[in-house]
């Protein structure tokens, strides 16, 4: 069987990731570290844990509805008022997905159509752009840069929007860069926003992980509200990657679409995971507070290391990762990461993995401990500076 | 700056540099500050959490309830100043409840804790009785799991 002709052409032209790259090797070179890892380091919460299990022994193994456990949603509605002051209703403003990244998915596809455009500030994470693309759409990356300290600005964002424009991904806080948007630049872009029919897709899953400012929603400003969709989960949150569970909140009438899509899909989330979600919610807050203070620890060691090494390094206010600027070596970003790799047995993320405009780039997670963290930095140093 | 003890308490590894680095502080003051703690006798000492188990050397430890009489005018302190001086003993808590005073021992056989007990805890005049407690495995030790390989588990994954 000749299988290039038979998948589908849409599907063929994606293109894989670029973060899975080097960590192949990775696992196969003794003694090599990596600060490759986007997700948390830590395990979850056993009060949570423990709420999983003990719905397991309940017999609670049934699907779920296909929005998810009102009880669930109830709680997210909740969150959302208490930790941000935004009001959905549990009925119909709020779907239980299977991770953020579901509901991304959902929402690019409950919304677009053939030849709409998806506007992609960049660098960001991978997935945004295939999802438009496997919806017909077409994703137009908005190049943010280092001397703006990574935000989307109205002036980049009014340059790229056109008649087609349906969707404006707002990746913050960000992955890669650690880039924020404050109150104040979120109404900038409402600004531009407020006259035209584009709907917000604001994917905030590193929400919570902010250092120094709480976070701020585009649906906090409230003429944005009503055409924003929200995208939050509970891998970063509260360190529960592999539950994969995620939710969206948003207007009805999108929402409804996106619940469509889910019931073909998926059907329902895991239940397992919406019971320990519940609990995540009522009594995880000072989880949160306890991992947002470790990252800060590891953030402030992390930026400390790369500047005394010499590279220039945004300093990010946001998720966990350093995006330093790698142009002073000369080499490319993928050159860099894997003369790295092979030298000093460190593995890195060359930054054009998160679109070109991440060339020159590289980017280190510090979901890692300090110990190797400190190692990571050492062996990183000798590599720059020829030690 | 009690985040510094809380650093300190949780890895007493780092230096004054990283913690200054950790807290975004100046490493002079975290260094004023540690010597003040020292000088309060806020902080005590620092210490190695070594799991003995996985190396040759026999270690045996126990918990001994003590009951004893509390002397006129010196409470339980004195009594308690006549146990912790011994070596042997490595803690020593004032309970409330059934006994009075816990008592940690450490001792390369159980013979010598056992002679420990009875010949210089048991024959200190305020202690009434003694019951002793001998520990067969650690799980948890000072805020540590003993048992633990700090392997990093999390997969390949295109985020």
């Amino acid at each position: 069987m000749n299988f290039e002709n038979l998948v589908s052409e849409r599907a063929k032209s994606i293109k894989p990731s670029g973060i899975r790259k080097f960590f192949d090797i990775v696992s196969e070179m003794k003694d090599a570290i990596s600060l490759g890892v986007g997700e948390p380091d830590f395990v979850t919460p056993w009060h949570i844990r423990s709420e999983g299990v003990y719905s397991l022994e309940k017999g609670r193994t049934y699907y779920t509805s296909n929005a998810g456990l009102i009880e669930l949603r109830r709680e997210i509605a909740n969150y959302m008022e208490r930790r941000y002051g935004l009001s959905y209703r549990p009925e119909d403003q709020a779907i239980v997905t299977v991770g953020g990244s579901e509901a991304i998915d959902l929402c690019i596809r409950a919304l677009v159509n053939p030849g709409d455009e998806v506007l992609v500030p960049e660098p960001s994470f991978v997935c945004y752009k295939p999802c438009a693309e496997l919806a017909g759409g077409k994703a137009v990356p908005i190049v943010t840069k280092a001397e703006n300290n990574f935000k989307l600005t109205a002036d980049e964002l009014k340059a790229a929007i056109t008649p087609k424009t349906k969707l404006l991904v707002l990746p913050f806080p960000n992955n890669p860069t650690g880039g924020i948007m404050t109150r104040e630049d979120l109404e900038e872009i409402a600004k531009v926003l407020e006259n035209t029919n584009i709907i917000v897709l604001s994917d905030e899953i590193y929400g919570e992980l902010t250092y120094g400012r709480k976070h701020v929603s585009i649906a906090n400003i409230s003429s944005m509200k009503d055409r924003t969709v929200i995208v939050n989960g509970f891998s970063k949150t509260y360190a529960m990657t592999g539950w994969r569970l995620g939710f969206a909140v948003g207007p009805k009438e999108i929402i409804e679409i996106m619940t469509k899509i889910h019931q073909y899909a998926i059907m329902s989330s895991p239940t397992t995971s919406q019971y320990a979600a519940i609990e995540a919610l009522k009594n995880g807050d000072e989880d949160i507070e306890r991992m947002r203070e470790e990252y800060n620890y590891r953030r402030r060691v992390i930026v400390d290391g790369f500047r005394k090494m010499g590279l220039s390094c945004f300093e990010p206010e946001g998720a966990f990762y350093v995006f330093p600027s790698i142009g002073s070596t000369g080499l490319s970003s993928e050159e860099f990461s894997e003369k790295l790799l092979y030298s000093q047995k460190v593995a890195v993320v060359p930054g054009n993995a998160f679109g070109e405009s991440g060339e020159g780039f590289i980017r280190c997670s510090y979901a890692y401990s300090i110990e190797n963290i400190k190692e990571a930095l050492d062996r990183i140093d000798k590599f720059v500076n020829k030690k | 700056m009690e985040k510094i003890l809380k650093l300190l308490e949780r890895d007493a590894t780092l230096t004054p540099e990283t913690i200054a680095v950790m807290l975004g502080i100046d490493e002079a003051a975290v260094k004023a500050a540690i010597d003040e703690y020292k000088k309060e006798g806020v902080i005590i000492g620092a210490k190695t959490v070594i799991n003995w188990e996985k190396t040759p050397d026999e270690v045996v430890s126990a918990i001994i309830e003590l009951k004893v009489t509390p002397q006129r005018g010196e409470g339980y302190d004195k009594i308690a100043s006549n146990i912790y001086q011994y070596e042997e003993v490595s803690d020593l808590y004032l309970m409330s409840g059934a006994y009075d005073l816990c008592v940690k021992v450490e001792g390369k056989t159980m013979k010598e804790v056992a002679l420990f007990v009875s010949e210089k805890l048991a024959t200190i005049d305020e202690v009434i009785s003694t019951s002793t407690h001998f520990v067969l495995k650690n799980y948890k030790v000072s805020g540590m799991v003993v048992d633990t390989k700090k392997e990093d588990i999390r997969e390949v994954i295109s985020i």
